[in-house]
């Protein structure tokens, strides 16, 4: 058994090392915020944080995360820099089909956390690893922007 | 149990259905109190005649108890926002505010949810969901306005003269009281069906054309929507599959026992020309997959190459077609013609791409067959999977989900057989999910075109003479053959026979080629978008043929439409059509009139000296008539921008030896975060019937782009995705 620390709760779960964290939090833990989009670390969609850090679960062994802090889309609302995300993106109304937001948040919450008044360039270099077909990139510029200004006031 | 109140039905205005069938509005208590309308299609009844109709447990509205409203949406939602622009119209005519307004996804029925702009089909794309239920879905909110209204008066014991309605209330002045919808609904399941019923004028609307958020956000942004791949039965188990890599292949042999040596694998299941593993979760189904080391039949389509489907094309070319649209005489004019142009452009094959891969959950059970998925057409799923299996249709049931994007990818069936089929061996409910690689691999992909462009210009360089030929596959051919007209598929013209100019002799033709060896599909945008490249790109060869600015040229030839002008000129405003710019940085323009809307676009490009063609600014204008959402209509527009340039910079599907090369986004690139340009979208205040705007951003990028590559560059481009080597500075 694995033992894991996923939005804070403490879970066990029977899979082989190298499974992808991906895949247990998906069909393991049956938690299906976190998104398959093409397994080889390209579009950004399984987009997670362990220890605060976005990486791609997709890639990820499970291992790796054993002992640190996994933090899907469920849980992420729970951080004050995930929750501005989070409003923000309703606020400017980001989302069309949907199925890449999540990646989407995961990755700009990193990218506020780390660099809290991103300029475009950051925006460009922190968020250029998470694709969307429904090109809502003009959206979830001016969202990061808007949330990183809340994040701020609000420390 | 479900407690019918009330079946009146009474024939309303036919006009919305484009059949020859006529609709009836019907009413009933819903399910667990409540009310419930819907529209119930009674095919060739009479004018007036009582309708024959079966109790519709679903129609497009309900109204419960607690004031809240459900809009069961005909159409699926896939991004393009029609969650909230249908339950927006209902909303209007019912007058309650969106926030009493959630959604429900229809189930299939092309009776009750059959699209009058789609042929009568429950099928979403082609940019009709607000052009299909513009009337039907406000009529069903008036309607039961008008019930809720009757139910007051008698309860009140006034006339509904004196009563009014706002914000989900049904309010009488004079006494001052106030009863809120869901106290009435009861009652108004009783009252009988209004047999006319009026809606607003567009100068009394509230919600109409006023910018309203999604309401379809919020599952989206917390992780909590649930997509096709997302469904969760008990009992299932994932499948990974692969199909043979040559269209047309067959399964020849595979190592059952190695994959079933994987720990977690529980079945291997085999069909004609694929094999599924089935586990008990993702990763356990692929490295069982990759065991079992499957061997395919390559079959006829062996050693096909692009080239190969090209050349066919090119032969093809040179055949007349069928005749599209004839007007005067072309063959003379070009042949009287002071200057003549002549070139051929090429689209590509592309894949659709959804982020969502392609997924399908089935569970085949001696009750019949549960489906959940997310699709563009659940009807006609239904009726594929219910001829497969011999199952009644009533047995084959659909739980549509939201699609991760459709593009038209979802349109097409294939994947859902193809799990009904694994499903139908299996001994456990499966859920089917395609590997990226599988999905770019096989997908049914958009039809290479290959067309012959020529035109004449007077003495000066007005355009007198237009010959078109559009060489390619038809795929209203397999998909709705009744649209086919005298040989010419209707989607293969579009956008090439009602062009927004005025040209005197004026020929379209069509040759059908179907390529071999690569199945073809509706791709966002459909014909309009292959023809917007062809025809807007050979524009600016003959305006500047004819020494003009591309702008003016247009402007000319639009002089009879002020429509089609507005846009252009506006475009041409927003973007500083015709300032100055740095070296190898171009401005390039282009006009759309497609899905009833007019769509201008200019996009401004720099080019590396390596080739390299970034897209800095996209401004578009556009005239879609009555709009719905401007929200979303700015959203659709940015949306088909970044779409269409993922196709135009690098979109491109290619055959070796029978097998598509592209397999993930590492080799079929689309645009990223850094490499989106600014978007600036204006939408022009109009009266108009409502137009479609899912797809006319794709549609226009393109052109609009490769127009500025050669205002950059000189290099006339005819042939997409752009060719970088052909941009590189000497």
């Amino acid at each position: 058994m694995i033992d894991l620390t996923v939005n804070g709760a403490k879970v066990s779960v029977a899979a082989p090392d190298d499974m992808p964290l991906l895949w247990v939090i998906r069909d393991l833990l049956g938690m299906t915020g976190t998104k398959f989009g093409c397994g080889i670390g390209q579009c950004g969609a399984c987009t997670v944080h362990i220890d605060g850090e976005a990486q791609r679960a997709c890639l990820t062994p499970v291992s790796e995360a054993v002992g640190r802090a996994v933090t899907t889309i469920e849980g992420i609302g729970e951080t004050p820099v995930g929750k501005a995300v989070q409003k923000a993106w309703l606020d400017l109304d980001v989302v069309q089909c949907g199925y890449c937001q999540s990646g989407q948040i995961m990755s700009a919450a990193a990218l506020i956390k780390a660099t809290p008044e991103p300029t475009d360039s950051d925006i460009d270099q922190g968020m250029s690893g998470n694709i969307c077909r429904c090109g809502t990139y003009v959206r979830i510029r001016e969202a990061i922007k808007e949330a990183a200004k809340v994040a701020t006031a609000e420390k | 149990m479900q407690n019918i109140l009330s079946r009146a039905g009474v024939a309303l205005a036919g006009e919305a259905a484009g059949l020859n069938r006529r609709r009836f509005l019907q009413a009933s208590a819903a399910f667990g109190g409540g009310l419930m309308i819907g529209w119930v299609e009674a095919a060739n009844a009479e004018p007036g005649s009582a309708p024959v109709v079966d109790f519709a447990p679903n129609g497009f509205l309900r109204i419960d108890r607690d004031g809240k409203v459900t809009v069961i949406s005909p159409s699926i939602e896939m991004g393009q926002g029609t969650y909230t622009a249908l339950p927006m119209l209902v909303a209007e005519e019912l007058d309650v505010p969106m926030e009493m307004v959630s959604y429900g996804i229809a189930p299939p029925n092309d009776k009750l949810y059959g699209n009058p702009a789609v042929g009568g089909g429950q099928i979403t794309g082609g940019s009709t969901s607000v052009r299909g239920f513009y009337k039907p879905m406000r009529e069903a909110g008036a309607a039961a306005r008008q019930m809720l209204l009757e139910a007051a008066a008698k309860k009140l014991n006034v006339n509904t003269t004196e009563l009014k309605t706002e914000a989900g209330q049904v309010i009488h002045a004079k006494s001052g009281q106030r009863i809120g919808y869901g106290a009435l609904v009861d009652d108004a399941a009783k009252q009988s069906v209004p047999e006319h019923v009026a809606i607003k004028e567009p100068s009394q609307f509230q919600i109409i054309g006023k910018p309203t958020r999604r309401i379809d956000a919020s599952g989206k942004v917390n992780g909590t929507a649930k997509f096709g791949i997302d469904a969760q039965v008990p009992g299932m188990k994932i499948a990974q599959v692969s199909a043979a890599p040559v269209f047309g292949g067959t399964l020849a042999s595979v190592d059952e026992a190695a994959a079933l040596a994987v720990p977690g694998v529980r079945q291997v299941v085999k069909l004609d020309n694929a094999v599924a593993v089935i586990a008990d979760h993702y990763w356990a189904a692929r490295q069982g997959l990759e065991a079992a080391a499957p061997k395919f039949n390559d079959g006829p389509n062996a050693s096909v190459s692009t080239s190969d489907v090209v050349a066919a094309l090119a032969k093809a070319a040179e055949r007349d077609g069928a005749v599209a649209k004839a007007e005067g005489d072309a063959a003379a004019a070009l042949a009287g013609a002071a200057q003549k142009l002549d070139s051929v452009y090429e689209n590509p094959f592309l894949a659709h791409a959804t982020m969502e891969p392609i997924n399908c959950t089935v569970e085949v059970t001696e009750g019949g067959c549960d489906i959940w998925v997310g699709t563009q057409i659940p009807t006609i799923a239904q009726k594929v999977v219910a001829k497969a299996l011999g199952l009644d249709e009533s047995k084959v049931r659909i739980h549509n989900h939201l699609l991760g994007g459709g593009f038209g990818r979802r349109l097409e069936f294939d994947f859902i057989l193809q799990a009904a089929l694994i499903a139908k061996q299996s001994k456990d409910p499966v859920k089917v999910v395609w590997s990226r690689e599988e999905d770019i691999q096989h997908d049914m992909y958009r039809p290479y075109y290959y067309d012959r462009i020529a035109a004449g210009l007077d003495a000066d360089g007005k355009l007198v003479a237009w010959k078109h030929r559009i060489v390619g596959s038809s795929i209203m051919s397999r998909f709705f053959p009744e649209a086919m007209k005298n040989g010419v598929d209707p989607d293969a013209v579009d956008g090439a026979i009602e062009l927004p100019y005025d040209i005197p002799n004026f020929y379209v033709d069509y040759v059908r080629e179907e390529p071999q060896g690569i199945p073809t599909a509706f791709w966002r945008g459909v014909g309009p978008t292959r023809n917007a490249f062809v025809i807007e790109s050979f524009i600016d060869e003959l305006a500047l043929a004819a020494k003009k600015d591309p702008l003016q040229f247009r402007l000319e030839l639009t002089a009879k439409n002020s429509r089609a002008r507005h846009v252009l000129e506006r475009a041409a405003a927003l973007s500083g059509w015709g300032e100055p710019l740095p070296p190898r940085h171009g401005r390039g323009i282009a006009l759309l009139y497609a899905f009833g809307t007019y769509l201008a676009q200019v996009a401004e490009v720099s080019v590396g000296d390596n080739g390299e063609v970034r897209v800095n600014r996209v401004c578009a204008v556009v005239d879609c008539g009555q709009v719905v959402n401007p929200d979303t209509v700015e959203a659709q527009l940015q949306s088909g921008i970044i779409f269409g340039l993922s196709a135009a910079l690098w979109g491109e599907i290619t055959l070796k030896n029978g097998r598509v090369e592209q397999s993930n986004f590492d080799n079929y690139r689309v645009v990223r975060m850094d490499e989106a340009p600014k978007i600036a979208v204006e939408i022009v205040k109009s009266g108009e019937a409502p137009g479609g705007i899912g797809e006319p951003g794709t549609s226009v990028v393109m052109p609009a782009v490769l127009n500025a590559v050669h205002a950059a560059t000189g290099v006339r481009l005819r042939r997409l995705p752009v060719d970088v080597g052909a941009l590189r500075s000497a």
